[in-house]
């Protein structure tokens, strides 16, 4: 556990719920991100403008914390080509067919005590759990 | 104030909670999901920060009928926990462990210009228009796709 960082995680995790609970009560939208973007496949008329809103906000993020921090984000990907392909294509057709994913099962779904959501949020999480294992510890990583 | 423009303060506000909780690293979440290895709980308090704080929100619009900047609410009206919700889920959670993206982390990483990050996002909305063909088309193994369509 040399890598838990607590305190971040509690900090940006509220962040992200004032995210989810100010698109409900100003714009009675859910922050489901694979929603959001999945809905941008032919939107119905009117119904396009705030998922593009909201895509600017969350790409501006990075750039935003870049002038404030003076650094950017560090990330590490350590997938291949395969496995990137594989796993977009496995992330954009589950949770289009799961009708949710992290944030809108995860976060805003739990918030709500749906238990579809608490069903769904348990099923991702042992997928990811199952893959990562099979990926880092059997076919070697 | 236009809902668009409380829906930009909203993914904002989303993308930096990805970036200062360190979600947006897929190194990160895979610390989370490699329960076999030097285990990273991070993932879990970042979900014990966002849900309370979503939740007040949530409540605070019950006996509303209406959002403050629009006439209804948008909110899912499912309840049944069926096969599609969860075979779908567990192939985004398949998806998910190979690579440590989700959506959200996903589209935020694209502006850090990493080749990877568009790929992933690329395939990711290749997926997502496959079952929306798959789903128009009737295919048996998926159902027609309805939330989001009336006020709770």
């Amino acid at each position: 556990m040399e890598n838990f960082t607590p305190l971040s995680a509690l900090i940006g995790g509220a962040l992200i719920g004032l995210s989810a609970a100010i698109l409900w009560v100003s714009a009675g939208r859910v922050a489901g991100i694979s929603g959001i973007v999945g809905g941008l496949i032919n939107p119905a008329e009117g119904d396009a403008g705030w998922r593009i809103a909201f895509l600017i906000g969350l790409l501006a993020a990075p750039l935003v914390y870049w002038a404030a921090a003076g650094r950017l984000p560090s990330i590490t990907i350590g997938a291949s080509l395969p496995l990137l392909l594989a796993g977009g294509l496995l992330v954009g057709f589950g949770t289009r067919m799961g009708g949710g994913c992290t944030s809108g099962h995860g976060v805003c779904g739990i918030a709500r005590l749906s238990p579809r959501s608490l069903v769904a949020t348990v099923v991702f999480m042992a997928g990811g759990f199952a893959a990562t294992f099979v990926v880092r510890h059997l076919v070697g990583g | 104030m236009k809902p668009s423009l409380a829906s930009l303060v909203a993914g904002l506000l989303f993308g930096l909670g990805l970036v200062i909780s360190h979600m947006i690293d897929p190194a990160k979440v895979l610390g989370f999901l490699d329960l076999a290895g030097s285990w990273d709980p991070s993932l879990a308090f970042v979900m014990i920060g966002a849900i309370p704080v979503a939740a007040i929100g949530y409540r605070a619009t019950r006996g509303r009928h209406a959002p403050m900047l629009d006439t209804r609410f948008y909110g899912p009206t499912r309840t049944e926990v069926d096969r599609t919700l969860v075979i779908g889920s567990a192939l985004f959670g398949v998806g998910w462990g190979l690579v440590g993206f989700c959506p959200g982390p996903a589209l935020t990483s694209l502006v850090l210009g990493r080749w990877q990050s568009w790929v992933f996002v690329a395939a990711m909305l290749v997926g997502m228009a496959l079952y929306r063909f798959l789903d128009r088309a009737g295919a048996p193994f998926v159902r027609r796709y309805s939330t989001f369509i009336s006020p709770r």
